[in-house]
């Protein structure tokens, strides 16, 4: 991955704009920002961003590579799409940081104790076993992202929860062992090899 | 027609004023104390039926000064259209009937005022005279335009299209102006996307084409006289021979000089030569002719950096205080010459607030952002050379951060300056007889008041940038272009349009002998009674349209077709000579005298209110129409200007037992609303100097009010009204009641 990284430097130089508009999923619309700020007011983590996404534009065309892709900014985003909603420009900003937060991840340079991505992760290689969630290995996994002892601490707090959700039948102890999967396993994993081998193939492109 | 005056009398009953006024006791005071020859009453006498019997007694009994005692005198005008003769409206409806409330406590006050306002219509007919033209006009209809930029050739253009001649000015060899040394124009068609060609080309074939336009190159106007209608112009070429022509009305079309970016030495302008002007920009890509575009080491340009605002939009001494409106838009354009040679130039725009007006403004924009071009929002403090290149040092606003950039070209969008010639407030008049031609000046008129047309503001000629665009303070005389407001040259080409077909209408106007705008179609013109005069130049200095000369024996000149018909020359008169036929100190001064005054005891109380037509005199109809009542007590008499209100009334009012007087004009000062521009003003001048009077006559100063009243005051305007019943009432009555 950190080969990637040094390729794509070499291939951009010092034009970070081009790079995003290039690798990043919708990133051909940072250029269109206009600077309002009606994202960044509207977002409601906003105050705990360190750059809302107007500033991560500016930032973008200032070409400060190094500092966008190693923040946190982008993973802080709930998806709730008042930024979209609201973009006189029409960009689709949710989607720009996600694709943001994608690339730093692919490059390697994401913060690598970020909460969020460690998520994503997790629930990446929790659904793609079977096509459905394991919502127990899931939060166990989550729980336990941190080590054991505050793993153990936290499943504690949450037991009343699960303990609910178990009576209302939202939560089977049985997951543990296998879990309930889609009808057609093979052939969704096979959905999940072919995209992964586009994707592939977009980095080679990258690397052309 | 007979030079003996026939006052016909016309009292309507319709609209509800019959049922609420006896007009049968309005009508017996029309005939016994007004001696009115014709008194009738009609019940609907805006109908066809009811003017008829106006027209008819016009036509066969000699009737020629005309009363018409119904609607406010803003209602029914094309009804009461009465050609030849004198005519005036009492305010019947507007006035009385929807400003008082139907009661029977009402009913005695209410009467009395309709009785009163026939009165006033009967008496101030009574003091007017037959509007005719003076006969000064010569008729002239072409057009001079100077300046052969693109306003001018479009003001040229569009003039012939209308069937007008003209004739076009130029001071240097060739037309075109600015717009000729651009190698594309900001886009004005859909979809606005790309830079057009400037379209100068086409333009200069047209004119050359035209057989209604005449063009003077190398040649500058040495000296403007006369009025709409009758315009004499020296047109002196380089060489020196002059010719005279005359014209009907003029069009100014001087464009604007670039600002000078010597000025802007931290910006590094005159130290790099690598830091160039917008105007200089396109200079270079008019040679480099779509070709890549070079910096002075002969480089081609790689990366480029526009810094907006330089010079603008700023208070710093030497710098100018307003935007150009054009330079954001300039700045995407030349940005896109570089990205449409060669995408991967770096091109960089540097705002601080990015304004892109025009229908397509914001289209173009996108477009440039959507080719890359990078758009950072920050403030330049310094560019240095740094060798084959610039350094820009600048504070980023969006990452507060003081950061640079490296650039092999930087731009720098200085703004227009206007071209407007001197400025008649800074340099002194001549005295009459002793005229001389200013190189400086670009009309060089012969008027009393200076050689070129007065400037509104940062050296711009205009009047009213909303209310009465094109028009300047020299009736007949037009400015369009960036010598009104700084623009670009679609903007410029719709002043141009404008301005030609505002200058037609002046020129047909003046051959009529009617007023130009805001009193358009009045027929009457300023005179006065020259054994009277003591020459104090009071009109010729205040009129606010330069209107009246001084001839050799220092008596003012009146220019008829100069004249907006505003009045404020009557106002400024100390001893009272100046008066327009069917406008004069008598016509006002009547109304005033032939109000009943109730004696001291009757707590009846007097106001007197004088309204400028305007505004607040539609201001207190409109509020009549809402049903906004006001004190039974008010008299109120529509004035041309509050300019034009001679102190003479004011203190006859309060002489003749009047209790308080509320004079209306509107706003003055910098953001003035007046339609005269500065009548108000003078009018606030010469009322500050009241309390004398009202000291002399030991009177309360609180008696005489001036208020600057808009035309959206409904509520407000009846309101002042009342605040002065109130503070009569506290004050208590006028002793000088007899």
């Amino acid at each position: 991955m950190s080969n990637l990284n040094t390729e794509m430097i070499e291939k951009y130089r010092n034009n970070f704009l081009k790079e995003v508009t290039a690798n990043v999923e919708e990133g051909e619309w940072v250029k269109m920002c206009m600077q309002c700020g009606v994202c960044s007011g509207s977002c409601p983590f906003g105050p705990h961003w360190d750059h809302p996404p107007q500033e991560l534009f500016m930032m973008i065309r200032a070409g400060k590579r190094e500092e966008v892709l190693t923040s946190s900014s982008m993973w802080m985003c709930t998806s709730c799409y008042n930024c979209i909603v609201r973009c006189p420009r029409g960009l689709p900003i949710t989607h720009i940081m996600h694709g943001l937060a994608h690339y730093a991840d692919r490059l390697g340079m994401a913060p690598k104790e970020q909460p969020t991505m460690k998520f994503a992760h997790k629930f990446w290689d929790n659904i793609v076993k079977n096509g459905r969630v394991n919502e127990l290995k899931l939060s166990l996994g989550v729980y336990f992202m941190n080590g054991i002892a505050e793993g153990i601490k936290t499943s504690l707090k949450m037991q009343a929860v699960g303990l609910g959700m178990y009576k209302a039948k939202r939560l089977n102890p049985m997951e543990f062992f296998g879990g309930h999967t889609v009808k057609d396993k093979s052939g969704m994993q096979a959905i999940i090899e072919k995209a992964k081998e586009i994707e592939e193939a977009k980095i080679k492109k990258f690397e052309g | 027609m007979s030079d003996e005056k026939k006052i016909g009398t016309y009292i309507c009953k319709g609209c509800g004023i019959g049922d609420r006024i006896n007009t049968s006791q309005m009508a017996t005071i029309a005939e016994r104390e007004c001696k009115s020859n014709v008194t009738k009453e009609h019940d609907f006498l805006c109908s066809a039926e009811g003017v008829k019997m106006i027209q008819d007694d016009i036509d066969n009994d000699g009737v020629n000064h005309v009363a018409i005692v119904a609607c406010s005198r803003r209602a029914k005008t094309e009804a009461f259209n009465l050609e030849n003769v004198a005519i005036t409206r009492g305010n019947i409806r507007e006035g009385v009937l929807w400003v008082r409330p139907d009661t029977d406590e009402a009913q005695e006050t209410t009467q009395e005022m309709a009785e009163d306002y026939t009165r006033m219509a009967v008496f101030e007919v009574g003091a007017m005279n037959i509007p005719q033209t003076s006969g000064q006009s010569e008729g002239r209809k072409n057009l001079l335009v100077v300046g052969g930029g693109v306003s001018g050739m479009t003001a040229a253009v569009e003039a012939a299209k209308a069937g007008y001649a003209s004739t076009l000015v130029e001071k240097t060899g060739s037309l075109g102006g600015a717009a000729a040394k651009a190698w594309k124009r900001i886009p004005e068609h859909t979809p606005y996307a790309d830079p057009e060609d400037t379209g100068v080309a086409e333009l200069i074939a047209a004119v050359e084409a035209s057989d209604k336009i005449e063009v003077h190159l190398n040649s500058t106007i040495t000296k403007t006289s006369g009025a709409p209608g009758r315009f004499s112009a020296d047109i002196t070429t380089e060489s020196g021979s002059t010719t005279t022509e005359n014209f009907g009305a003029i069009i100014q079309t001087s464009g604007y000089t670039e600002y000078d970016a010597n000025q802007l030495p931290h910006l590094g302008y005159g130290k790099s030569k690598n830091v160039v002007t917008q105007a200089e920009l396109d200079a270079m890509a008019l040679e480099a002719n779509g070709g890549p575009i070079k910096n002075a080491d002969g480089k081609e340009v790689q990366s480029v950096v526009f810094i907006q605002c330089a010079g603008q939009r700023s208070e710093e001494e030497g710098h100018l205080p307003y935007c150009s409106g054009h330079c954001c838009l300039t700045s995407i354009k030349q940005a896109m010459y570089f990205k449409d040679n060669n995408p991967d130039i770096d091109t960089t725009v540097m705002f601080s607030d990015l304004r892109t007006p025009g229908a397509g403004g914001e289209d173009f924009y996108r477009s440039g952002q959507d080719k890359g071009v990078i758009f950072t929002k920050g403030i330049a403090s310094e560019v240095t050379d740094s060798g084959g290149g610039c350094t820009v040092k600048f504070k980023d606003l969006i990452l507060d951060e003081e950061t640079t950039a490296d650039a092999d070209l930087v731009v720098l969008a200085t703004g227009q300056v206007a071209n407007a010639g001197v400025d008649i407030d800074e340099v002194p008049q001549d005295e009459p007889g002793q005229w001389e031609v200013s190189v400086d000046s670009i009309l060089n008129m012969d008027y009393r008041q200076g050689k070129d047309v007065p400037q509104l503001r940062h050296g711009f000629n205009d009047s009213h940038f909303i209310c009465f665009p094109y028009e300047t303070r020299r009736t007949g005389i037009y400015a369009a272009g960036p010598v009104r407001r700084p623009m670009d040259m679609l903007q410029a080409k719709e002043d141009a349009t404008g301005a030609a077909l505002k200058a037609i209408q002046a020129a047909e106007n003046a051959d009529l002998g009617r007023a130009a705008h805001p009193r358009s179609g009045d027929l009457s013109f300023p005179s006065f009674r020259k054994e009277g005069c003591t020459q104090c130049k009071r009109c010729t200095v205040e009129c606010p349209f330069g209107a009246i000369d001084e001839d050799e024996e220092r008596y003012p000149l009146f220019n008829e077709a100069r004249c907006r018909r505003c009045g404020t020359c009557m106002g400024a008169c100390p001893v009272r000579v100046i008066s327009f036929e069917n406008y004069s100190v008598d016509t006002v001064g009547n109304q005033i005298k032939n109000v009943e005054m109730p004696d001291e005891f009757d707590e009846k109380p007097r106001i007197l209110v004088l309204a400028c037509e305007n505004d607040a005199y539609p201001a207190l109809d409109m509020a009549a129409m809402k049903g906004n009542e006001y004190s039974a007590f008010a008299r109120v008499i529509p004035i041309r200007c509050l300019g034009s209100t001679n102190l003479i009334w004011v203190t006859d009012a309060l002489n003749s037992g009047y209790d308080g007087v509320v004079l209306m004009g509107c706003q003055k000062g910098e953001n003035y609303q007046c339609h005269f521009v500065k009548g108000s003003e003078i009018a606030n001048v010469r009322m500050s100097k009241v309390d004398d009077t009202l000291q002399s006559l030991s009177l309360e100063p609180e008696r005489v009010a001036t208020y600057e009243v808009a035309i959206t005051d409904i509520e407000r305007a009846p309101q002042l009204i009342n605040d002065m019943a109130e503070t009569i009432e506290k004050i208590g009555m006028s002793p000088f009641k007899f």
